[in-house]
């Protein structure tokens, strides 16, 4: 024994002195990037490496045209190199992480408007990227979103997330609904769509007897109808949670866990889990709630699979779900030429090319009038026109919902409680409610 | 030390004034030598160990008496404020729970199979180093691809287990939303990781048994169960004590398995499969970013692991002095 921890002891000294290595060079690398951005900025032609971290689907690396590839050949000095998370949590935790560490981002970081707010906390830590070359570029609400309190600019505008319903049209003809998308649209209640006009098709789609849900998850459908709340979860002049007061909060709750459980519409799938990418190659759901990144997903997901389709009309007037931003941490080594590179991928025609090819929709003013946007249809969705579709749905959009800095952690606490009782059953839905609420508290 | 003797005895009459002094400067750097050298030569270590284990081990125990944001950094003291907040909260029960069974799960039948394992492969295999790095294989697999591998076989709907349960007949399993079910699943993870590793710490103990005592067992007629209950089992213990007290370690600061045991890696919609270092980080990094109490559950589960670790000791010591009371009576002497 005394042996074997001797010997323990002299392995724990060698890995501790390696980890001891380094650690000192990665602090040495981190110190050299600050003493050496400012003598890069006026060389332009000094060949860098800029890394660009996104998550999900971005559209930017087009197998067919890639935008990095095209940059590239714009500026033969520079050498891009991508990364990609898989879900917008795992981007947020590497954010925070190495926000907190003070290096290891990337040049050019995504972020999503949900955590949006809590980075807004510190400006301080991103490139100020006002400009004039990119003055008006976005919708306004979109720029109000990443701009702090004193006027700084952390994130550029990439897309937003106005919402659809797509929809399967072969097992709504199984059930005898109608499949053509303006039938669809009209189906649900055309303009004036309501959330109990849904979910009663819903029931109408079940009562078939096809043994096919109507929607994939009560969480994605939960978060379709909290985005149309104005401030769901916290105040927005005092910036106090009122999630669980709010009455809103908890009647859209009871909705979607009826229409979920009680009504046997849900198919009972954790967004974005194993079961739910499997379930789309089987005749899994109906329908689901679609902003535009969420057309790329579906093709992904249901490659070899026919009849999706997405139909001109969202319940309870337009919705939003998402929307990114590039932003310029200043911990990178090459601000300047990062911040070209985000203005560069945020412009009308690059998120053009990145909405053909997954969808993302773009929130640049010049590109929601571009032919080149309303003319675009997608194979995937019986040659559905997503562009004039889209643009259709990101001006029906009337409600921007307040996000504060603890509309992430409220969120999450609130997909938890419905995937408690949706997926798991391990919850009544006032049981889960309770443990909402006394995890809310402890954010406090 | 010659030196020094040689020195002393030299008569100093003689000497001018200098020269005292300067046998004297000579006599004092002798002894330090004497005195410190050894201190020195094992000195590295002990700096290493200040500045990478005890340093962090203070410096959180002075964060988790502040209040302490992840990207805001200090605030003002708060004494204990922290740890009393972490007791109170019901996900840390749970996480301690989950963590202790998890553990459990894992580590028990995790050290059985690889002395059995390692029975095996002790004996006379043909290609036994092809059998032997086989075992080793499953541990070269990064732990966060065996979970992505394994959370698609644990699927609820479309998993492959549930599927094959159903051909057979029987229900599928709740992977993701039953606890136990759960930490079945994880603990699954985490054994064919470590089997393997343990095994081969095993074997090479075993390999170090001296054989006449087998040679002997056969002669007085004990079979092959007994020769391993006899000899083998209490030549290990050593090993065994050691074996149990890192996995102990490992085993209580899980964290890669559960993680990236669904898609979000909280530890499931209610809790189920979250552990306490998952907590940790939840805490840390998650929505409160709360470093402080961060720190206070880091402190916590050191003093934990350390109260398991000293039981654990114990036990296997007292099973070995029990049953081998000659060994033990020598060491005594």
């Amino acid at each position: 024994m005394r042996k074997t921890t001797r010997k323990m002891w002299a392995a724990a000294a060698g890995v501790t002195g390696i980890a001891l290595l380094a650690t000192a060079c990665s602090s040495g690398g981190s110190t050299t990037p600050a003493a050496s951005a400012k003598s890069t900025t006026a060389a332009s032609t000094e060949k860098i490496t800029l890394k660009v971290a996104t998550f999900n689907e971005f559209g930017y690396d087009d197998p067919a045209g890639s935008l990095y590839d095209a940059y590239t050949k714009l500026h033969p000095n520079v050498t891009i190199e991508p990364v990609k998370a898989a879900t917008s949590n795992e981007a947020r935790d590497n954010m925070n992480t190495k926000l907190a560490a003070g290096s290891g981002l990337a040049d050019i970081e995504a972020i999503e408007v949900d955590w949006l707010p809590e980075l807004l906390q510190y400006p301080d830590k991103f490139v100020d990227l006002t400009s004039d070359d990119t003055k008006g570029r976005w919708l306004k609400w979109k720029t109000d979103q990443a701009t702090s309190p004193d006027g700084k600019l952390i994130g550029y505008g990439t897309d937003v997330g106005p919402e659809g319903i797509a929809y399967r049209a072969d097992l709504f003809k199984a059930a005898g609904l109608p499949t053509d998308r303006a039938e669809v649209a009209k189906l649900f209640g055309g303009k004036d769509a309501t959330w109990d006009k849904y979910f009663e098709v819903g029931k109408q789609f079940t009562a078939k007897g096809t043994g096919v849900p109507f929607f994939d998850s009560a969480g994605a459908t939960y978060q379709g109808m909290i985005n149309q709340v104005k401030a769901a979860y916290e105040d927005p002049s005092s910036h106090k949670i009122i999630a669980t007061d709010n009455a809103d909060v908890k009647k859209i709750y009871g909705q979607v866990l009826k229409a979920a459980v009680d009504d046997k519409l849900s198919a009972n799938l954790g967004q974005w889990s194993p079961d739910w990418t499997a379930s789309f190659q089987k005749n899994g759901f109906a329908t689901m709630l679609a902003p535009g990144w969420m057309l790329g997903v579906i093709e992904g997901n249901a490659k070899g699979v026919t009849g999706w389709d997405i139909a001109d009309v969202f319940p309870g007037g337009g919705g939003n779900w998402g929307g990114s931003f590039l932003t310029v941490p200043v911990q990178g080594a090459h601000p300047e030429e990062a911040k070209a590179l985000a203005a560069w991928l945020t412009a009308p025609e690059q998120q053009i090319k990145a909405f053909t090819y997954k969808g993302t929709f773009p929130s640049q003013v010049a590109a929601l009038k571009s032919p080149d946007l309303l003319g675009v249809t997608k194979p995937f969705f019986n040659n559905a026109p997503t562009g004039q579709l889209l643009a259709n749905r990101a001006n029906a959009v009337t409600v921007a919902p307040y996000k504060g800095p603890n509309y992430f952690a409220v969120n999450d606490a609130m997909q938890q409680a419905l995937a408690r009782v949706d997926v798991d059953k391990t919850d009544t839905a006032d049981a889960s409610w309770a443990k909402f609420t006394d995890a809310v508290k402890a954010l406090g | 030390m010659a030196t020094s003797t040689t020195n002393l005895d030299s008569p100093p009459v003689r000497k001018t004034d200098r020269d005292p002094r300067r046998v004297g400067l000579r006599q004092k750097l002798g002894r330090w030598d004497v005195k410190l050298s050894p201190y020195l030569y094992i000195s590295p270590f002990f700096i290493l160990f200040a500045v990478v284990g005890l340093f962090p081990l203070a410096y959180t125990a002075y964060v988790s008496m502040h209040q302490w944001h992840l990207i805001g950094g200090e605030g003002k003291f708060v004494g204990l404020d922290n740890f009393t907040f972490v007791l109170q909260q019901a996900n840390f029960w749970r996480a301690l729970r989950n963590t202790f069974s998890i553990f459990l799960l894992s580590s028990v039948p995790q050290i059985i199979i690889a002395i059995l394992l390692a029975a095996v492969l002790d004996a006379n295999l043909r290609a036994r180093s092809f059998w032997r790095m086989g075992v080793l294989l499953p541990y070269v697999v990064a732990p966060v691809a065996v979970s992505l591998i394994f959370s698609k076989l644990f699927g609820d709907q479309s998993g492959m287990i549930n599927a094959l349960l159903n051909k057979i007949g029987l229900d599928s399993i709740r992977w993701h939303a039953d606890v136990l079910s759960s930490h079945l699943a994880i603990a699954t993870m985490v054994n064919f990781r470590w089997i393997g590793y343990n095994t081969l710490i095993f074997l090479a103990a075993m390999q170090a048994v001296p054989r006449d005592l087998y040679e002997a067992a056969i002669l007085d007629g004990a079979a092959r169960l007994r020769q391993f209950t006899s000899i083998t089992v209490p030549m290990l213990r050593p090993t065994i004590i050691f074996v149990v007290v890192t996995s102990t370690i490992g085993g209580l600061q899980i964290f890669d398995e559960p993680r990236m045991y669904d898609q979000f890696g909280q530890g499931g919609s209610d809790r189920q499969w979250l552990t306490v270092t998952m907590y940790l980080y939840e805490l840390g990094w998650g929505s409160q970013k709360s470093f402080g109490r961060a720190a206070a559950v880091a402190w916590i589960l050191f003093l934990i692991i350390v109260a398991v670790g000293i039981i654990n000791f114990s036990i296997t010591r007292r099973i070995s002095t029990d049953s081998a009371p000659k060994s033990g009576r020598k060491a005594k002497r």
